[in-house]
């Protein structure tokens, strides 16, 4: 194993990939570490993207994406559904990827570009000298080993541990972890042209449940549920379970997994001496959807970008590095992850009652774009009434 | 009388919530596996965030 590096990246998913290849690509000698023995497994995630989103870094391929979907429905709970159809908006709505292969192909096209990869490698603590993070020591199959690197790309996922052992605030707190479970459910009725998101408290409290279809009569049925409601007996799994019997008794599950997704606000600083945060470690979830993937590719992608300045320039510091921070808050995600964070604390205060209102007063509108903004807009627009009430929501547009 | 956390490995999906949302940073997911590496405080926040029931603060005698 080589072990010194321009930029070590730690973590396979599609920050780590995307943060490798741009890497490589301007030149750098880079190391991709995964702790897991195979990239793109297990899967811990519902798998839809926006297309749009997904095309400004990769060109859509068959051979990774499930399903191609034409609207969403958005279910209140009294059953009232708001639809959002592709044809009626102004922009396409998505695709459910197989993450497997999907994020294969990522690390792949990083190893392409020239970046070493190695698996079943766990990054135990960051080398620190002089308060800098100058690489990482590693556990790999075993055999502990010392990477050093001029910066070290974060993209640990969920766990975020390294960036924390580096002294940074990384953890979630446990209201704002969504305790999430799914199955990938076939021999099901499903819209495999529609992405279903239920609400309510009954269904999946302070979260969602939704169906993503994969195919005709293939889905990831799924829920997350703020961890403030979790406990014995309501548990993510047990609402799931409830669902599922319920709605698909004669399904069969042919995958079963867990998972955490963080609706926190980003971190209060995604860099430091030496060290870059990207991805769900950096906490760039939106709030609002849980959509992770493409934030995690743009955060990867500027933060290599800027890696790649700074090595060039002889200078790593955290102020160096600022602009990578600085850059994907001014940035149109950062904007809307601010913007959704607001709607999300909004939306969780609401009963039952004052969601399915919400969701008749709308059910008939036909909304010209596909967003949240879109959304709130006309929540806003057609509730006069409830002027005061809204005032919160009104306040996130601002 | 002590407090500890139990895993049940059986039931655990090795998913990294607990890690995430543990204020001592004692938990680590190795592989396929969850492991108590570190200092516990029994606080119960992993035990809480848990989507599948697998972690349990138990007082032993
Ligand atoms: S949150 Fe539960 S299922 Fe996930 S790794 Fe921890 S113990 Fe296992
Ligand atoms: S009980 Fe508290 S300190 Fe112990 S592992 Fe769980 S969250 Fe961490």
């Amino acid at each position: 194993m080589k072990n010194n590096y321009d930029i070590l990246v730690i973590g396979g998913g599609p920050a780590g990939a995307l943060a490798a290849k741009t890497a490589a690509d301007a030149g750098n000698s880079v190391c991709l570490i995964e702790k897991r023995p195979a990239i793109g497994t297990p899967v811990r995630c519902a798998e839809g993207i926006g297309k749009e989103l997904l095309k400004e870094f990769i060109k859509p391929d068959p051979r990774w994406i499930a399903a191609d979907i034409e609207r969403a429905r958005i279910i209140s709970p009294n059953g009232t559904a708001i639809s959002l159809e592709q044809d009626k908006a102004g922009n396409e709505v998505g695709y459910v990827l197989d993450r497997k292969i999907f994020d294969r192909e990522l690390v792949w096209q990083a190893a392409e570009a020239g970046a070493d990869v190695i698996v079943k490698t766990r990054a135990t603590a960051p080398i620190m000298e002089n308060g800098a993070v100058r690489g990482a020591k590693v556990l790999s199959v075993g055999t502990p080993a010392d990477i050093r690197a001029e910066v070290v790309i974060a993209a640990d996922g969920t766990e975020a541990q390294f960036a924390r052992r580096a002294g940074l605030d990384t953890v979630v707190p446990l209201r704002e972890m969504m305790s999430c479970a799914q199955y990938l459910m076939t021999d099901i009725d499903i819209d495999a042209g529609s992405t279903d998101f239920y609400l309510g408290n009954e269904i999946a409290p302070e979260g969602y449940l939704w169906v993503f279809p994969k195919g005709d009569r293939t889905a990831n049925v799924g829920i997350g549920i703020s961890g403030r409601k979790s406990r014995d007996g309501s548990r993510a799994k047990d609402y799931l379970d409830r669902f599922v019997a319920k709605n698909f008794p004669n399904g069969k599950t042919i995958e079963a997994i867990a998972g955490g997704v963080p609706v926190c606000r980003p971190l209060a600083c995604t860099v430091a001496d030496g060290l870059m945060v990207a991805g769900d470690a950096a906490r760039v979830v939106d709030p609002i959807t849980g959509g992770g993937i493409g934030n995690a590719m743009l955060t990867g992608r500027l933060a290599a970008q800027v890696a790649s300045e700074c090595i060039a320039a002889g200078n790593c510091s955290k102020e160096a590095l600022m602009p990578y921070d600085a850059g994907w808050r001014a940035s149109k995600m950062g904007t809307i992850l601010e913007r959704n964070y607001k709607v999300k604390e909004y939306f969780v205060t609401l009963d039952d009652a004052k969601l399915n209102t919400l969701a008749e007063s709308i059910a008939q509108s036909s909304l010209k774009e596909f967003s949240v903004l879109a959304l709130i807009k006309e929540l806003i627009t057609r509730n006069p009434k409830m002027l005061l009430e809204l005032k919160a929501l009104r306040d996130t547009l601002s | 009388m002590s407090t500890m956390l139990r895993i049940n490995r059986d039931k655990c999906g090795y998913c990294g919530t607990c890690v995430a949302v543990c204020p001592e940073d004692a938990l680590e997911l190795i592989d396929a596996y969850l492991s108590l590496e570190r200092e516990c405080i029994a606080c119960g926040i992993c035990a809480r965030a848990c989507p599948l029931g697998a972690l349990e603060v138990v007082h032993e005698e």
